[in-house]
């Protein structure tokens, strides 16, 4: 019983490419397992839920996140799945091309893991700390400002800084907005905008 | 009780022993209304993104639609045709999703030479069953829609599920729940014929005195039907089928042809079947496989232009 | 938006001019169908392409970008000489019978007061007659010859539906039928919302757009009304946030405004702010300003903002242009005045024009920090990806920083969408590597300096180290402890208006617990109520909607008090009816004004007071005609965008928009009709999200590669096979890309003249999963809107060619 059967062949002919059907004809049925236990089970049945807004356009549509791990001490989580919240008075459940596919901006490739620094003329970045990269920014932060800094105008009191520009993230909370206006407007910068024009 | 989520099975390939009807069952039906449909391809996104799919990142070929076919990682797809009116001289748009359309009488599974590889529960769905897929191709052959496709990775084919593990525990198919406007819908088979006569009568009032539902008798009606404006022509929508029939091939083996084939049958044939369940598919020579691929494709090919009449 | 998401299923009429919402808000636009389906609503569609949302419309009419103004004045003329007017709204609830001083004028396309070298106006006429009682005089039969009926009906006669044909390219027969669909909701049973986004606002008149619609809108009787309104579909999930809380050159977080240099102290910066009321009765709510403007002062400054110090006035900068806006930041990176650009979350290198002046900006800058959860092209401007970004790293001498941070998924707190609802969500999973919140972030930075300048000292370190941070973790201030600074809260013992005393420390319950004495501090004031005593009422789900209005007043927290639907006020006569039973909002109970909304009024001012429905407006009527608060003009006026392909038929003296800010070498930077003879315009498409959804594996698959869309017509004319790679160039650009070639775009006849359309999608650039592409911005002019500096990429002129691939790119 070595003989091996030629696909092509099964594919050719009408005849021959009954060979399968005929084994139930001829009494091999039943060789499946229940054919309930094929349907891929339910996959969210124990994972957890938490609500959160898709962070794309300004409809902001309710979704759970679907995600590994109970949140209890020795488990990480990790979203495995994205989809609308029904109960959401203004998307009820519904979601966009790519509001459905937010796992994948979750799990993008391409997302930043690590702070990168590129010095001046470099070809690459390198990997660099926390705590380099945030001590050399307020370095230059102060030293530009310092050197810039307009406290008056005349007689006029302007006590202005616009060497230094900044944009907002439109896609960030409100809370990180208002911690960033008062970092930004406190070193009375003027040159400070946001993604509303674009 | 009826009960829609049950997968009870109603019939599967390539078997005479069906499961006796004991329990009665509500079929289910999803309900693509073209006239609410905005093309964005949200269907897509959550049918890859439920699947675990990832298809290739291709190319722009031209047009909007994008995998440019079915593939076996694609089992849903927009289609967009730009059709100019003769009778209103109005540009319509029309796009139309698509994908298995669970047929009443599958001629997929009638096609199917492996015993429960393709089976329908009681609630309408046709389902792949892909551990006893052999790879034949044959459901591609009987599809009158052109729907499945076979892989070339695992050769097994590939197609829409109705998402049968969310309807399994009451959960609309991932197309359905994230349809923005609507345009897909699902419930059981009435309520959407009921929605449909809705939807037709709107449309007949906007001027679209052809619009009606698409639920071909020809596979004695399907499980996912459309909503058309113009259900006069429904080749209009990129090539959707006029009237579907199953392939008269299928039909012949269904019919008088069992004798014959249980007759010729070789004797190589049920060997390797058996070579199949035992050794596993993918022991197959991998130049017949790739034959086997491509005289596939060449059918698609011209099973695609006898499906889509222009 | 004036009204919300839900709210869209009562309109009669859709109208989607100056956007594609279909395409780019899918999940809202589900209420446009719901309108279809349940109310037997119409839906027009205005844009030069068919677009998806086109194709669901009831009536598509093309028009060329860049003329708006002229197709809406057309619109308004039709309701004028047709009598297809809301009469008691209009004569009630505008200021359509305001008479306007003697002096002001319009001829041959400018206002009175037009000085050219300085492109703009002198405004001084561009106002009401003042009576001799202090208060604007009001016509009420509208017949003074001077009054805004009248100058109205005499600013629109010039936009006949020939006018508009030669203007627009529309068919006269199509623009006919979309003016008598528009003048169906005349009738105060029927409602059109106006649904609108970028499609308005990214031209050099963009704010006139805006203008010109509400003008229609007025006259209908819309705005205020279930199913009615000016609805702004705003762009990215918290672009509303951000505008709110001010983050912008010239803005205090609600709308307040950062002082200019000649108010040299609060009073004379209060004293310019209050505004009067200009009739008798009215409300004028900016009455309210420096109760607002104190608070903020101490949410920013505490203890440090004193009466004395006049509330630490001199720790806010002060503004000697009207903005330091991002198309300055670059002008003035271009020419080496700047050194440092710090940016989270955005993509300037491709979002703003003229990518070749980026790139040189970028690179005379001394460094440059990126904070994001994704690789951007502008933290990676001085890396070389071939033709895609050809540029040599030894010759740019930027230190730049990427800095990683979490997403949505990553961190809680609030976002605002375009219906002023703050949401708030939850964390679902831990930071990947060594990912950190922007909030922490900032703050490091901002600790860090501060230890800088308490030690080294410095230019004026008061602001900074006085700076009020008493958050339980320094380095890390919670979401929560921040919600609570934006809701407001008392810093010592104050009356509420019941004379009952809050003690302090207490959350504030809305904004009008806040003082001007010092006692309150609130980080901004119209949010002022999402974080109370009771709780975050941002976190809110409760989604009952009573009476089916599409209201749910429980689900998270709007601004301003929790109010849906804006100047709902107006969804009432005079006497406090609703105008239609079945569009019922709120209504007069003879004690009270009760409904399904907070009212947007004194909740118990008796309608026969007289106090009009628009109470943040001094007049509380409406403005058909604007006075001097815009920089262009009160009323809009037609004028080509910056390049055009037709000369302005109705102002043929006029080139561009006269009140529009350019500078000298963007300006040298424009091209001409006859070397780039095809009107190009820029836009989303529903797969992508700008440049971010490049990054995510299936919405690469849905729209691999970049693309220009034209007609059949010039595709044929120039040689190009659909599929095939096309050359598009500007004066200040060349990109390649594959053509779609399609019958959604035709060629418009503009007074006599054929335009070719060329559309260009946004999604593409050299870092991410899906091919590598340009933007268009490689190609769009620098010029802004003259009222925000929105640059123009909705309409600039580009010339095509069929070409060869890129070098990489595949068959």
């Amino acid at each position: 019983m070595t003989v091996q059967v030629s696909r092509r062949g099964l594919l050719r002919g009408v005849g021959s490419g009954l060979a399968g059907g005929t084994l139930g004809a001829l009494g091999f049925g039943g060789l499946e397992p229940a054919m309930a236990a094929a349907v891929r089970p339910f996959k969210l049945a124990q994972m957890r839920e938490t609500r959160n807004t898709c962070p794309y356009c300004s409809v902001s549509c309710g979704v759970i996140l679907y995600s590994l791990g109970d949140r209890s001490k020795n488990a990480r989580s990790a979203v495995m799945h994205v989809e609308g919240d029904p109960d959401h008075p203004v998307n009820r459940g519904t979601l966009c091309p790519k509001g459905s596919a937010l796992l994948d901006f979750i799990q993008s490739e391409t997302r930043t893991k690590y702070p990168l620094y590129r010095a001046a003329g470099a070809a690459e970045f390198k990997r660099v700390s926390w705590d380099f990269a945030l001590d050399r920014i307020a370095r230059l932060l102060k030293d530009d400002r310092d050197r810039n800094f307009v406290a008056k105008n005349g007689d006029l009191t302007v006590n202005r800084w616009t060497t230094t520009g900044f944009l907002g993230a439109s896609a960030t909370t409100n809370e990180t907005a208002w911690i960033t206006y008062k970092a930004v407007r406190s070193m009375g910068a003027l040159v400070f905008d946001n993604q509303a024009r674009v | 009780m009826a009960d829609y989520s049950s997968l009870d099975i109603r019939q599967r390939s390539a078997s005479t022993d069906q499961p006796p009807a004991i329990r009665s069952h509500m079929e289910v039906a999803k309900l693509i209304d073209v006239s609410k449909c905005i093309g964005c391809k949200a269907c897509q996104s959550a049918c890859e993104e439920w699947n675990d799919l990832r298809d290739d990142i291709g190319v722009n070929t031209g047009v909007y639609d994008n995998p440019h076919d079915l593939t076996p990682k694609t089992w849903t797809l927009m289609r967009f045709t730009e059709y100019e009116n003769p009778e209103t001289q109005n540009l319509e748009w029309l796009i139309r999703k698509d994908g298995c359309m669970h047929c009443t009488e599958p001629g997929c599974l009638k096609a199917c030479p492996s015993p429960g590889a393709i089976v329908q529960y009681s609630n309408g769905i046709v389902d792949f069953i892909e551990e006893n897929c052999i790879g034949c191709g044959y459901c591609v052959k009987g599809c009158p829609f052109n729907i499945p496709r076979l892989s070339e990775k695992d050769h097994k084919a590939y197609k829409c599920t109705l998402c049968s593990d969310r309807v399994a525990v009451g959960q609309a198919p991932a197309c359905a729940k994230a349809c923005p406007t609507g345009s897909i819908m699902f419930g059981t088979k009435q309520a959407m014929i009921e929605q449909a006569h809705d939807r037709v009568e709107d449309l007949q009032s906007r001027g679209f005195k052809n619009a009606g539902l698409y639920d071909p008798a020809g596979v004695s009606g399907t499980h996912v039907m459309y909503v058309l404006h113009h259900n006069d022509k429904p080749s209009l929508y990129a090539g959707l089928p006029n009237d579907p029939k199953i392939s008269p091939l299928v039909a012949f083996w269904k019919g008088g042809a069992k004798v014959f084939g249980l007759a010729a049958m070789g004797f190589a044939a049920v060997a390797g079947f058996f070579h199949y369940v035992t050794a596993g598919p993918n022991e197959v020579a991998p130049e017949e496989e790739e034959e086997a691929v491509e005289l596939d494709h060449e059918k698609r090919r011209n099973g695609g232009s006898e499906a889509r009449p222009h | 938006m004036t009204n919300l998401w839900m709210d869209i299923k009562h309109a009669d009429v859709i109208t989607v001019m100056g956007g594609n919402a279909a395409e780019a808000h899918p999940c809202g636009f589900k209420w446009v169908v719901e309108a279809k389906a349940h109310n037997n609503a119409k839906l027009i569609v205005i844009d030069p392409r068919f677009t998806r949302t086109a194709s669901v419309a009831d009536l598509y009419c093309p028009i060329r970008q860049g003329t708006d103004i002229a197709f809406l004045s057309g619109v308004a003329k039709y309701l004028l000489d047709n009598d297809k007017l809301q009469h008691r709204y209009v004569s009630a609830y505008s200021n359509a019978g305001y008479v306007v001083r003697e002096g002001y004028a319009f001829e041959e396309g400018l206002f009175a007061g037009y000085d050219a070298d300085k492109r703009d106006y002198d405004k001084t006429t561009w106002d009401y007659e003042i009576g001799p009682d202090g208060y604007a005089v009001v016509d009420e039969t509208m017949q003074h010859p001077r009054c805004v009926m009248q100058l109205l009906k005499q600013h629109v006669a010039i936009y006949t539906p020939e006018m508009v044909e030669k203007i627009c390219g529309s068919p006269r027969e199509t623009f006919l039928k979309v003016c008598e669909m528009i003048a169906t909701t005349a009738s105060p049973e029927r409602t059109m919302t106006s649904l609108y986004a970028l499609g308005w606002t990214q031209h050099s008149k963009g704010s006139q757009n805006i203008r010109a619609m509400c003008i229609v809108q007025t006259l209908l009787g819309n705005i205020g009304m279930l199913g009615g309104g000016m609805n702004a579909l705003r762009g990215h999930s918290n672009i509303q946030g951000l505008t709110d809380i001010g983050l912008m050159s010239n803005l205090i977080p609600g709308y307040l405004n950062i002082p200019i240099e000649k108010e040299p102290d609060y009073e004379s910066y209060i004293a310019k702010r209050q505004f009067k009321p200009l009739r008798p009765g009215q409300t004028s709510y900016w009455q309210n300003y420096n109760k607002f403007f104190v608070s903020f002062q101490k949410a920013m400054w505490g203890d440090h903002a004193t009466r004395e110090n006049g509330w630490a006035y001199d720790y806010l900068p002060k503004l000697d242009v009207p903005t330091y806006d991002v198309v300055r930041g670059f002008e003035l990176a271009k020419q080496g005045k700047m050194t440092g650009y710090v940016i989270q979350g955005f993509n300037p290198l491709m979002t703003f024009p003229n990518r070749t002046k980026m790139t040189e900006a970028f690179s005379r800058l001394k460094f440059v920090v990126v904070m994001d959860p994704l690789k951007t092209e502008t933290a990676r401007f001085w890396e070389n990806h071939g033709e895609y970004n050809p540029v040599e790293p030894s010759k740019i001498q930027t230190e730049v920083f990427e800095l990683p941070t979490t997403l949505f998924a990553e961190e809680e707190g609030s976002l605002s969408n375009s219906s002023r609802w703050l949401q708030w969500h939850w964390q679902a999973q831990e930071a990947p590597g060594e990912c950190r919140p922007d909030i922490e972030i900032m703050s490091e930075l901002h600790l860090r300096i501060k230890a800088l300048y308490e030690k080294e000292g410095g230019a004026f370190p008061d602001p900074i180290v006085n700076l009020k941070w008493d958050y339980a973790i320094a380095e890390s201030p919670t979401a929560v402890e921040l919600a609570r600074e934006l809701n407001g809260y008392t810093l010592s013992p104050t009356q509420d208006l019941s004379g009952q005393t809050i003690p302090a420390g207490r959350q504030v319950d809305g904004f009008a617990q806040l003082k001007d004495d010092g006692s309150t501090a609130c980080g901004c004031w119209i949010y002022s109520g999402c974080y109370t005593e009771k709780g975050n009422t941002m976190a809110r789900r409760d989604n009952t909607d009573p009476g089916n209005r599409g209201i749910a007043p429980n689900w998270a927290f709007a601004w301003p008090a929790n109010r849906r639907v804006l100047y709902n006020r107006a969804s009432c006569d005079p006497e406090g009816k609703p105008w239609s039973e079945k569009k019922k909002l709120i209504e007069w109970n003879g004690k009270q004004w009760v409904g399904f909304d907070v009212p947007d009024y004194g909740a118990t001012v008796a309608p026969d007071k007289g106090v009009g429905p628009f109470i943040l407006n001094q007049e509380g009527v409406a403005r058909l005609w604007t006075r001097g608060l815009m920089r262009d003009g009160p009323f809009p006026t037609h004028y080509e965008p910056f390049e055009s392909p037709v000369q302005n038929v109705a102002f043929p003296k006029i080139k561009g928009a006269p009140a529009a800010r350019i500078f000298k070498g963007d300006l040298a930077d424009l091209g001409t009709s006859e070397e780039f003879p095809y009107a190009a315009t820029s836009y989303r498409l529903t797969e992508h999200f700008h440049q971010w959804t490049k990054h995510a594996r299936i919405n690469a698959i849905l729209q691999p590669e970049a693309f220009v869309e034209i007609g059949e017509e010039l595709a044929k004319e120039k040689g190009i096979a659909k599929g095939g790679w096309v050359r598009v160039w500007s004066k200040r650009g060349s990109i390649k890309a594959k053509a779609v070639v399609t019958k959604r775009i035709k060629p418009l006849i503009c007074d006599g003249k054929k335009v070719h359309v060329v559309g260009i999608p946004q999604h593409w650039g050299f870092i991410g999963l899906t091919r590598k592409g340009w933007h268009p911005n490689s190609l769009t002019p620098v010029v802004g809107d003259a009222n925000t500096e929105t640059p123009e990429f909705k309409a600039w002129l580009v010339n095509i060619e069929a070409t060869t691939p890129p070098a990489d790119a595949v068959a």
